[in-house]
């Protein structure tokens, strides 16, 4: 494969997201604006500018007419995907981490810091189809974990919410009344911070990479430890492919540390693994830098990785991909 | 007239530069042709007010059976917003990579797991501490010893270099010498000679060399292999110390020839660990 280099960002990357149709690809960076390119040739569609902090996360409505994002900023942004504008801007009391929307789009999550004296919280906000009913109230606030919340997705039919973090921790949260249902296991669970979390397309399980160099696979529904993938350097960034058992780990270690190891031992690559085997398939280098992002495209045929070099890679898979053997 | 024409003219001076595009003339876009390049001509002032004309030219690449909905079409004809506004063609944010970059295989399937380094060469763990780099040029290891002072002499080729042999205290006193501590020549040493012979030919003729050895090859298992055909007295791996995996080659010490010679004609050519052993001698032999 010949990969497609887009250098739209001074800064490291944070997150990729594709829309459904999988033609739009959206980055964000510790720089202030979150970037909208076309995913099949790399060209830049626009620029989403008004946010002061480093964004964090972001997620696409499901007719991509919407996006929202979340920043460092104390604000949570929505705009219109095709011109750019400011539509909204829900303010906390702490720096905004994870935003998903939910299936429907008619609320969202978001998540905020531990932020000096504040306690990290998940909120669900309702986003209204008219944007001048858009209000700032939260329907329900979640706080009592401890640790900064990396991650908050939907669970199926918006019954739960999936929160992942600092504490190494996954819980299972009813999106009604914020009741905790469920807790991973410390024992089989991740023993670091939780770095990513990504839903496969029917959401049943998802995965979780974690510092402690490994990712693992869980049932959404029970919380139950499916498979683990190993690896000898802390993952960052994980997904999960949608035509193929296949799932990709990128990572590496910190920047501040590279220049006191062996050129090698960085290990920059996204690495393939197969989902059910739990065996390496092979690695994709190029980037100068930790993995801080990846993603599949929804038709499987192209992923898209980010990393601290502020580079937004795009591989469309050679056909050697699709008929490997193990 | 020559008012109207002087105010004219103080009205253009007073215009920033941003104003002054329409003296250029417009962008031109020609191709793509059969080979897929396009052109991209444009011009611009540049900040000591000439007129500079920029071409770009790029390679147009149809990607094979891009499918799309009907509203992601309509996304296509978007505008484009925000810093992709006036971004110009020669902007170069978005690049196909140059370079070829395949996905990587780790080893094949079905090779033997990696041990953990704890079950490497115990003479190699020992020195891990140590800052100063050694390397051996005898049996290539780093960081383990001195040339001098490499413990698998004897099962390496000999090399060209002339070796003294130390003088033995067990033979007896050469007739007719000079006082004891005067420097006697080594041919005339009396029965130093011969045992220093037979004993480098006995370790010389029992030391089998073995090479195309895998990466994960270790000591225990070339051990195993060959202690089927007799004792063995010693067994070397040469191991990286960096990465922990073999450099394909060892030594085995058996301590009968016979069972060498038996062991080098039956593993010779044998398929070991997904690789064709060599096995031969590790001196040639005096003929």
């Amino acid at each position: 494969m010949r990969p497609i280099l887009m250098k739209g960002h001074e800064r490291p990357l944070t997150f990729l997201r594709y829309n459904r149709d999988g033609d739009l690809l959206f980055s964000c960076a510790k720089d202030h604006t979150p970037t909208v390119w076309y995913a099949d040739n790399g060209d830049r569609l626009g620029t989403y500018r008004g946010h002061n902090g480093a964004v964090w996360t972001c997620d696409v409505s499901r007719d991509s007419a919407r996006l929202i994002t979340g920043s460092a900023d104390q604000t949570a942004k929505l705009w219109e995907v095709s011109t750019g504008k400011e539509l909204f801007s829900f303010r906390f009391d702490a720096p905004a981490r994870s935003v998903e929307f939910a299936i429907g789009d008619a609320l969202a999550v978001v998540t905020t810091d531990n932020f000096m004296d504040h306690v990290p919280t998940v909120q669900v906000k309702r986003i209204a189809e008219d944007i001048d009913d858009q209000t700032e109230e939260s329907a329900l606030v979640i706080t009592g974990i401890k640790g900064r919340i990396n991650r908050a997705v939907w669970g199926p039919l918006n019954r739960t919410i999936i929160t992942a973090g600092e504490d190494a921790t996954i819980r299972i949260w009813d999106s009604e009344t914020g009741q905790l249902l469920k807790e991973s296991d410390k024992e089989s669970g991740h023993q670091k911070t939780i770095s990513s979390l990504s839903k496969s397309l029917d959401w049943s399980h998802f995965i979780t990479g974690s510092l402690d160099k490994s990712a693992k696979l869980w049932d959404t529904r029970t919380l139950t430890l499916i498979k683990t993938y190993v690896t000898e350097r802390p993952v960052n960034a994980v997904d999960i492919s949608p035509t193929h058992d296949t799932v990709v780990l990128g990572g590496g270690q910190d920047a501040m540390n590279v220049t006191m190891t062996d050129r090698r031992a960085g290990k920059f690559e996204a690495k393939f693994y197969h989902k059910i085997l739990q065996e390496e398939i092979g690695g994709v280098k190029g980037h100068f830098g930790p993995i801080n992002a990846l993603a599949f495209n929804p038709d499987g045929r192209s992923f898209s990785s980010g990393g601290e070099d502020g580079y937004v890679r795009l591989h469309h898979f050679d056909s050697d991909y699709f008929s490997i053997k193990m | 007239m020559a008012a109207q024409q002087k105010i004219r003219w103080g009205e253009l001076e007073e215009d920033d530069g941003g104003d002054l595009d329409f003296l250029l003339p417009p962008r031109v876009v020609v191709g793509p042709d059969e080979n897929g390049l396009k052109k991209v001509i444009e011009y611009r002032f540049d900040d000591d007010g000439n007129k500079v004309r920029v071409t770009t030219t790029t390679r147009v690449r149809k990607l094979a059976r891009a499918r799309l909905s009907r509203s992601a079409i309509e996304r296509r004809q978007w505008p484009k917003f925000g810093d992709a506004l006036k971004e110009d063609a020669g902007s170069r944010l978005t690049m196909v990579s140059t370079e070829e970059i395949l996905l990587e295989r780790p080893r094949a399937p079905g090779s033997k797991a990696e041990e953990s380094a704890a079950s490497g060469d115990p003479l190699a763990m020992a020195s891990k501490g140590g800052a100063v780099l050694m390397v051996c040029r005898t049996c290539g290891k780093k960081g383990d010893h001195w040339t001098s002072k490499c413990p698998y002499k004897d099962l390496a080729p000999p090399t060209e270099t002339f070796t003294d042999r130390p003088p033995t205290s067990d033979g007896p006193p050469a007739p007719g010498g000079p006082a004891k501590g005067a420097y006697v020549p080594p041919t005339m040493r009396g029965g130093a000679d011969r045992t220093g012979d037979s004993m480098r030919r006995r370790n010389d003729e029992n030391s089998v060399r073995v090479t195309n050895l895998s990466e994960d090859t270790r000591e225990p298992d070339l051990l195993e292999l060959f202690r089927a055909f007799g004792p063995v007295s010693r067994v070397y791996v040469a191991v990286d110390q960096k990465t922990g995996s073999s450099r394909g080659f060892g030594f085995v010490n058996f301590v009968h020839r016979e069972d060498a010679e038996k062991a080098i004609n039956k593993l010779n050519g044998y398929g070991y660990d997904n690789l064709i052993l060599r096995v031969e001698w590790a001196t040639p032999r005096p003929n």
